[in-house]
């Protein structure tokens, strides 16, 4: 095909993809954009609004709440996606042993993977319930607590009980992600350490790590990008509660927008959000352009 | 590398705790879902139930007025018609997409444009759709979600075929382009064929992002019309009057065709992950 004739078809191909992203994604963004400057309510049809400038953005800098939603919000998204991680791969490193039955027990790790979000939040919920829930029941039948605690009704534990049953959730995707990459580390690398008297703690920060850290960087991103936009799991356990104290930054734009319905500053405190994802995204993108370049 | 006696045992208990991790809250799930209710509110608990009761399933497979059984099941016709409905506009869309992207090389900055629409926070787009479906009269509607999710699933899907189809090698489509085979017939008989594996491991991929969808649902469905089943078990655990064993059946089903799906995508989970592209 011609130059000209081949741009012309390539662009065609992508046409029905770029109408639906436009009318679904671009044309919402711009509209959020343009709220965001206002001060619109989402009672009745249309909004009613008046153009307000940068008063909803003047008013998020000292608002205190959503400070602290952010640093609620931060705390799940380091906490959990690290714990992920470091979980992950040493029970990548497990599984990438010799032992009987490792076919399945490997298959293990798809179960927590595709079980439904909100179907572990509520299973975490039952497990921590605190008049009949098998943790109190478990922890005071073996002796480790005195009396039934409420996990998810004390402010000081039901954000890390929360990040506990999201861990659960997600750190079997970073030890399929290790796992895969450990598949590809020559195995002569190791040996010819062995010959050179090299221990095991040594060989996995010379050998191991090095050879899965690519794909677990990626894998890390994508997780915290992920954890950043984090709702449903609190909906169900918390609904941001106890007292705020497991509020995040999505939960407090859906209360703004939906709850008390100012769809103005809703926007500009979502528009504040898109920018901080915005910040993880470009490292991500970034790698993958780095990538690109190299292959 | 031969190992010690002490290592393998090690190992071997490492690996038992592992095991037990991951199945002791599924069976614990699973153990609520046939208790008595007497049985789980004992204290101090009984873990097996005395005599396993399965009646709340035989409960969520009813369909009278106001039951749990007709939120349940109309929830799981909502929820696969919403995952099908989506998915397939997405392949639809997504394929001619990723293929012009893997075949025309030169646009990478639009690309990188759909991936980071797939990973910009959902909080960015629901104000100004709930206001567009609230005008269209498309609230509390399948459709409305259904076009909603093109939003994740279009981009995920076209980034994902489009390393598909690099796999494919350029010179099987020349051999057909040379016997005078048009652009759409080499697509759909030759390219797509031998990339049936990554088209097929989209289109689950894309099933299980729409199944798992909660934040959309919540905002623009409100009654069995259209709540598909995140919603509905959200508003099952949120529910004053708690059957905490209905609760957990109602979960143990929703989850049994996800997971399905996924042992079924093991092999290509393992490769399609180590490229980095894949659900997070």
């Amino acid at each position: 095909m011609a130059p000209a004739q081949q741009d012309r078809t390539a662009w065609l191909l992508l046409t029905p993809m770029i109408a639906i992203m436009v009318l679904v994604t671009a044309f919402p963004l711009l509209n959020t954009l343009w709220l965001a400057f206002t001060d619109a309510s989402l009672t009745g049809q249309g909004y009613m609004w008046q153009w307000i400038g940068l008063e909803n953005f003047a008013y998020i800098l000292d608002d205190s709440d959503f400070r602290a939603a952010v640093g609620h919000t931060a705390y799940f998204t380091v906490l959990s996606v690290s714990a992920e991680v470091v979980l992950g791969v040493l029970v990548a490193l497990l599984l990438n042993q010799e032992f009987k039955g490792r076919t399945l027990v490997r298959a293990l790790l798809i179960l927590p993977w595709a079980l439904p979000t909100i179907v572990n939040a509520v299973m975490w919920r039952l497990i921590y319930n605190p008049e009949y829930g098998s943790l109190n029941a478990l922890l005071t039948q073996i002796g480790l607590l005195d009396a039934y605690r409420s996990w998810l009704g004390d402010p000081a534990t039901a954000m890390n009980m929360v990040i506990l049953a999201d861990i659960w959730k997600n750190y079997p995707l970073i030890a399929l992600i290790a796992l895969a990459g450990l598949q590809t580390v020559p195995k002569d690398l190791y040996e010819a350490a062995i010959m050179d008297g090299a221990n095991a703690w040594t060989r996995f920060w010379r050998i191991t790590l090095p050879g899965i850290i690519g794909s677990l960087s990626v894998a890390m991103v994508l997780r915290a990008i992920e954890a950043f936009k984090v709702f449903d799991i609190f909906y169900v356990m918390t609904r941001g509660g106890p007292a705020d104290a497991t509020k995040t930054v999505s939960f407090f734009v859906y209360q703004e927008s939906f709850t008390y319905l100012r769809a103005g500053s809703g926007a500009a405190y979502a528009l504040t959000v898109t920018a901080m994802s915005a910040l993880m995204i470009s490292i991500y993108v970034f790698m993958l352009v780095r990538r690109e370049k190299r292959s | 590398m031969r190992r010690s006696l002490t290592a393998t045992i090690l190992v071997y208990v490492a690996v038992a705790v592992f095991v037990v991790s991951i199945l002791a809250p599924v069976a614990w799930l699973f153990i609520m879902s046939i208790s008595d209710a007497n049985d789980l509110t004992t204290i101090p608990l009984r873990w097996i139930p005395e005599q396993p009761d399965f009646s709340r399933y035989a409960r969520l497979f009813s369909l009278e007025e106001g039951s749990a059984g007709l939120a349940f099941l109309s929830a799981l016709r909502n929820s696969v018609v919403v995952a099908l409905s989506a998915t397939a506009i997405a392949l639809a869309a997504g394929i001619p997409a990723a293929y012009s992207f893997s075949r025309f090389p030169g646009r990478m900055p639009l690309l990188y444009a759909v991936i980071v629409t797939y990973m910009m926070p959902p909080v960015a787009l629901i104000l100004p759709l709930y206001k567009v479906f609230s005008t269209l009269g498309l609230l509390n509607n399948v459709t409305s979600l259904i076009i909603v999710y093109c939003t994740i699933l279009l981009p995920f899907v076209t980034w994902l075929m489009k390393s598909g189809f690099d796999s494919v090698p350029v010179e099987i489509e020349q051999a057909a382009s040379i016997d005078g085979a048009n652009l759409f017939q080499i697509l759909t008989r030759i390219t797509l064929p031998v990339a049936a594996a990554s088209t097929g491991a989209a289109a689950l991929f894309a099933l299980l992002l729409a199944w798992d969808e909660f934040f959309y649902a919540l905002l623009y469905t409100s009654d069995t019309r259209a709540k598909t089943l995140p919603v509905a078990i959200a508003d099952f655990a949120a529910g004053r009057a708690t059957d905490y064993g209905l609760i957990s059946a109602v979960g143990l089903l929703a989850a049994l065709p996800p997971v399905l799906i996924g042992f079924f995508l093991q092999k290509s989970l393992l490769s399609g992950l180590s490229a980095g592209s894949v659900k997070g």
